[in-house]
């Protein structure tokens, strides 16, 4: 499991408005294509630098192509980054304020203190 | 030796401008009440005008990474731009440029690393909300230079509660230590209980009015003993699992000093976070 992971793949995605897009309409293969071009990207680096290990489990990688963000929760992700990039992605479906930040919320419901330790 | 005009801790509202700014139906109901106020706080910096802001935040994984995280970053930079692509999709933030002051920041940087505070630099730092929102709030014009401070209330494993006071406790005797005649006024942003990407979040109040009663007390009241005794980094997941930006109003409140009360004290019951605005003035109040 590499919780720093899916908080990269949160974190570059949610910075990027053409990832946002692709990530909204193409998860699956958005995430395979992230993966595979820019999980080891070393960041602030010059362009080429990489590292070689980083690699999503089968877990997480469904998790992140099927946008469960519950699961995501569950995994420790951090939750400011997912919800900031879900809500980029499906606030827009609205039909009344914070209608998706609340249902966000409720789907989490199940979850009681203490949450999934969200440390790197 | 500068002066330290105002002290003023806050909590920092990435809807505030988008509600203050809105008209007719877009205009949501607490945007009036919500206006009043931060004029009223808005007046309390005015009057002590100040020549200089240290800006105390905390960076949203916007500038700051897991990559290289800082746990207390001090920016040296002329300039400094502000506000980001996903802050301004989701909060209509603007796009801003403030001015630095960098004699101030390279004072605190030699005198914090004197004193204990293995601080970090950047000479080239995007601000987020933390310290655009209180510039939205309180000074709203932009026009004067800053020192931002940004600190780790995000990403675990996070500095001790009482780490927090103790640099703001230092912060106030390097700014006074540094050469200037100039006037500066201290600003940190934190929270009270919050919640963000958690089963209790945007609820009609904050997650914990309990705890936000007995936060505001605590810092109108300066009681830094008793807020020591009770807030720890275990107890702070209770009131919210975004709570640990309470650290920085306890930064804020070792600026201020132990025991000192607040001379301007507000609070505004907003859905899902209770706004607190606190102003001391330790040279006396500006008449």
């Amino acid at each position: 499991m590499s919780k720093y992971l899916l908080n990269k793949f949160l974190f570059m995605v949610d910075r990027d408005p053409e990832l946002v897009e692709r990530y909204r309409s193409e998860p699956r293969e958005l995430v395979a294509w992230w993966e595979a071009e820019c999980a080891n990207t070393v960041l602030n680096c010059h362009t080429g630098e990489a590292s070689t290990w980083l690699r999503f489990d089968d877990v997480e990688r469904e998790a992140l192509a099927t946008h469960d963000h519950v699961k995501l929760f569950e995994l420790g992700a951090h939750p400011f980054l997912t919800l900031t990039l879900f809500i980029a992605l499906f606030e827009r479906d609205n039909t009344e304020p914070l209608e998706y930040q609340k249902s966000f919320g409720a789907r989490l419901a199940h979850f009681s203190m203490p949450y999934p330790d969200i440390a790197t | 030796m500068a002066s330290i005009v105002a002290v003023i801790a806050s909590t920092h509202h990435p809807f505030y401008y988008r509600a203050s700014t809105a008209t007719g139906e877009d205009r949501p109901p607490f945007a009036d009440e919500w206006t009043r106020k931060i004029l009223a706080f808005r007046e309390t910096l005015t009057r002590a005008r100040p020549d200089v802001l240290v800006m105390v935040g905390s960076d949203h994984f916007h500038q700051l990474w897991l990559d290289n995280m800082p746990q207390f970053l001090v920016g040296k930079a002329p300039h400094y731009d502000a506000n980001w692509y996903n802050e301004e999709r989701e909060f209509g933030l603007p796009r801003m440029l403030l001015t630095g002051q960098e004699d101030l920041s390279g004072h605190i940087l030699r005198a914090g690393l004197d004193a204990g505070f293995d601080l970090a630099f950047s000479n080239e730092l995007r601000i987020d909300h933390s310290i655009t929102c209180p510039i939205i709030t309180l000074r709203p014009e932009a026009d004067l230079p800053i020192v931002p401070i940004y600190t780790n209330i995000f990403a675990p494993p996070l500095p001790q509660p009482k780490r927090f006071v103790q640099l703001g406790q230092s912060i106030r005797d390097i700014v006074e230590s540094w050469p200037s005649h100039l006037r500066v006024a201290v600003i940190g942003t934190g929270h009270l209980s919050l919640e963000l990407g958690g089963p209790r979040q945007f609820g009609p109040h904050g997650p914990d009015p309990e705890f936000d009663q007995r936060a505001v007390e605590w810092i109108a009241n300066g009681d830094l003993d008793e807020c020591l005794r009770e807030v720890t980094l275990d107890s702070l997941h209770s009131p919210g699992n975004a709570t640990h930006g309470f650290m920085d109003f306890m930064l804020m409140m070792g600026v201020a000093g132990a025991g000192v009360k607040a001379d301007y004290v507000d609070t505004l019951d907003l859905f899902h976070t209770m706004e607190a605005y606190f102003t001391w003035y330790p040279n006396g109040a500006p008449s």
